[in-house]
């Protein structure tokens, strides 16, 4: 009897077999349900969780980016921030630990101090090459995090950080932040439409306490310059930084300086290779803030924006919309997540 | 031996080595006071520089731009290179070896971890330029006392090695400084001055590196003749009354004094003190006595010729440390091509 038994005991068995198939196929793909494929600048499908609550940015314009979208799904600093650009971060970010950066010439971080940390999703934001597309073939592969990278150039700012906020799963976010980015430039186009080619500055970007590195017209570096209607002096070989003498700047004859160094724009006035040129005649040494990231670069990344607002009243402050203070305040509000006093006001636009 | 002890000025002379390599020295300087981005017309330049001579206080953009920034900067071009050659063929003859150059003790990477650390710091550029001189001379210093304590005193290669692992260390620490740098700002400025360049000389530059020399070229030219009797090694030379050991001392330091002062100013430039000396043995052969000062000449000429077509060529500035190479390898070559069975 119990032969008999056995078969149909058997076949409900093998017919319970695709039922358990079937529900650990349901198991398995749970996780998969709340993640999704997204293509990066590269042309890569990365699958990315759905909320990234462990966020890793790889270079600095992606940390400022992320910093600016997602503050609480920071999992370190590429590079700390540094005892005055403090007062500008969030309290709760200002002692997450300094991690290395990834992106650029030599790694400073370490992938087993990346996996220690726990990332459940790696983010760039900057140049699209090939070096990038295999670096982050090499860390995805090595690490199992999706890397995810956005391509950062200026003109793509408004649709990268469409693309980074959807990816975070804070789209809200990003299309505020986004709508600034569209308005900022838009803004730029308006006032450049009313001032005349001839009323443009002859800019030179001055770098390091000397003034003599700049950076060359198409470098990423002197990007927002041009964007903002001057003309970079400096043709160089290279678009990239450079060194240049104080002969070649007075030959250039800037009639705007731009620097983020307070001791050069301080001893300009005194250098030979300076003191002669129509910008220094002319008080056109602007200082451009730098906390608790540059206007100018310094990460070329969304701080750039309020860089845009500032050229605008240092370079046609007759042409130029609105109030700098004010706006400083709404951008530093936004992005930043911080509200500027007075006192900190001062002391940031101070030239 | 009376090839190594008596004076032959007026062979060299006739050699026409060392008038020519004059000559060439002042052609450089000469072309190179009417050369710069800045437009100003040859017969300008001479008037405000005979102006200058009779006195006359010449205000004005050409002015300023001649005695502010490119009449210094070639003298600073002159100095550097006289230093850099000058010490290079006194360390190949002390240390009785063809390829050394002045940094073997370690003077450029102590004087670059010194700059680099006054970069890291943020201060001032005449702190960073005293610091790096500071770190040049107190590495060899180290080395020295390093090797008087664990090998024989004035063996020669106890010294070369001890150096080249204080080098090392010294090279550690920049790069160490390198990694704890702000990327964006001191990063590429410690990589610049590391490339080598002279575009920030000034006038104070030119004193901060005439002093040293004068101190270093002092030791060096009056007892030429004595220090080229250190290349028939240590044996010999003590049998002909040179007291070696404090004689190489001397010759260190006067060459650490000179390649630390250009170090500091100019940034490491590789090159002219190891190929220098050996254009001007091969031009005018191998006594000391005489490479000594066509070393001076050449290094110094070489390097204006170097340092004017650096602003020259593009419209920013031409690394140094490329140019030495570019420019010295040929002519070297060719030099090697042209006398290379005399010189040995």
């Amino acid at each position: 009897m119990r032969p008999e038994r056995r078969g149909p005991r058997l076949t409900r068995m093998r017919a319970a077999v695709p039922a358990l198939f079937a529900t650990l196929l349901l198991l398995a793909s749970a996780p998969l349900a709340q993640a999704r494929d997204v293509v990066d600048a590269t042309g890569r499908t990365v699958t990315v969780p759905d909320a990234p609550a462990r966020v890793f940015a790889a270079g600095p314009p992606a940390s400022v980016l992320l910093y600016a979208l997602k503050p609480e799904a920071m999992i370190g600093w590429v590079r700390a921030p540094r005892e005055g650009d403090l007062p500008y971060l969030l309290p709760e970010t200002r002692a997450l630990p300094e991690l290395g950066r990834l992106t650029g010439k030599g790694d400073t971080l370490n992938l087993e101090v990346l996996l220690q940390a726990e990332p459940d999703l790696i983010v760039d934001f900057g140049t699209v090459s090939d070096t990038y597309l295999s670096l982050a073939e090499k860390v995805q592969t090595q690490t199992g995090v999706p890397y995810v990278l956005i391509d950062g150039s200026f003109a793509n700012t408004p649709t990268a950080i469409r693309q980074m906020a959807e990816i975070l799963g804070v789209p809200e976010r990003g299309e505020i932040l986004a709508a600034y980015a569209e308005e900022t430039l838009s803004m730029v186009d308006r006032v450049l439409a009313k001032v005349p080619e001839e009323s443009r500055p002859r800019v030179y970007l001055a770098r390091g306490a000397e003034g003599l590195e700049s950076a060359a017209r198409g470098a990423i570096n002197a990007e927002i310059l041009e964007r903002a209607g001057g003309v970079n002096v400096v043709e160089g070989a290279e678009t990239g930084l450079v060194t240049v003498s104080p002969e070649q700047v007075l030959s250039w004859a800037p009639t705007a300086i731009v620097t983020i160094d307070r001791d050069f724009a301080r001893a300009a006035p005194t250098l030979a290779g300076f003191a002669g040129t129509p910008a220094v005649q002319d008080g056109r040494i602007i200082l451009a803030p730098g906390n608790p990231y540059g206007f100018i670069d310094a990460p070329p990344s969304v701080n750039r924006l309020i860089g845009l607002h500032f050229l605008m009243h240092r370079f046609y402050p007759d042409a130029a919309e609105g109030d700098l203070a004010a706006e400083v305040a709404r951008f530093y509000d936004l992005f930043y997540h911080v509200t500027l006093d007075e006192a900190a006001m001062g002391k940031l636009l101070a030239e | 031996m009376s090839r190594w002890t008596k004076p032959r000025w007026a062979s060299c002379l006739r050699s026409r080595a060392w008038p020519s390599a004059l000559a060439i020295l002042v052609l450089a300087l000469l072309f190179g006071a009417v050369i710069g981005p800045f437009d100003m017309a040859p017969s300008r330049v001479g008037g405000l520089i005979l102006g200058a001579i009779r006195g006359e206080r010449a205000v004005g953009p050409e002015a300023s731009v001649l005695f502010q920034i490119r009449l210094p900067r070639l003298a600073a071009a002159a100095l550097v290179g006289a230093a850099l050659a000058a010490a290079g063929a006194a360390y190949q003859v002390t240390f009785r070896n063809p390829l050394v150059s002045p940094d073997i003790l370690g003077v450029s990477a102590g004087a670059g971890f010194g700059a680099v650390l006054g970069i890291l710091l943020g201060l001032p550029i005449p702190v960073i330029q005293g610091l790096g001189f500071a770190f040049g001379l107190a590495t060899v210093g180290l080395v020295l006392g390093t090797a008087a304590v664990i090998g024989q005193r004035g063996e020669t290669l106890s010294l070369v090695l001890t150096g080249i692992a204080l080098g090392a260390l010294a090279g550690a620490g920049i790069a160490i400084v390198k990694t704890l740098a702000d990327p964006d700002d001191q990063l590429p400025a410690m990589t610049f001055w590391l490339l080598g360049s002279l575009a920030g000389a000034r006038p104070a530059d030119v004193w901060f590196l005439l002093v040293p020399l004068a101190i270093g070229l002092l030791p060096l030219l009056l007892l030429r003749w004595r220090i080229g009797m250190l290349v028939l090694g240590e044996d010999d030379a003590r049998a002909l009354g040179v007291e070696t050991g404090r004689l190489r001392l001397l010759v260190i330091l006067a060459a650490t004094l000179m390649t630390s002062a250009a170090v500091a100013t100019a940034g490491t430039i590789g090159w002219i003190g190891l190929m220098v000396p050996h254009m001007a043995r091969l031009i005018g052969g191998a006594r000391f006595d005489r490479v000594l000062p066509l070393s001076i000449l050449i290094g110094a000429g070489l390097m204006v010729v170097i340092d004017t077509c650096a602003r020259s060529i593009a419209g920013t500035e031409v690394p140094l440390g490329v140019l030495t190479a570019f420019l010295g390898a040929p002519i070297f070559l060719g030099l090697l091509a042209r006398g290379g069975r005399s010189w040995r």
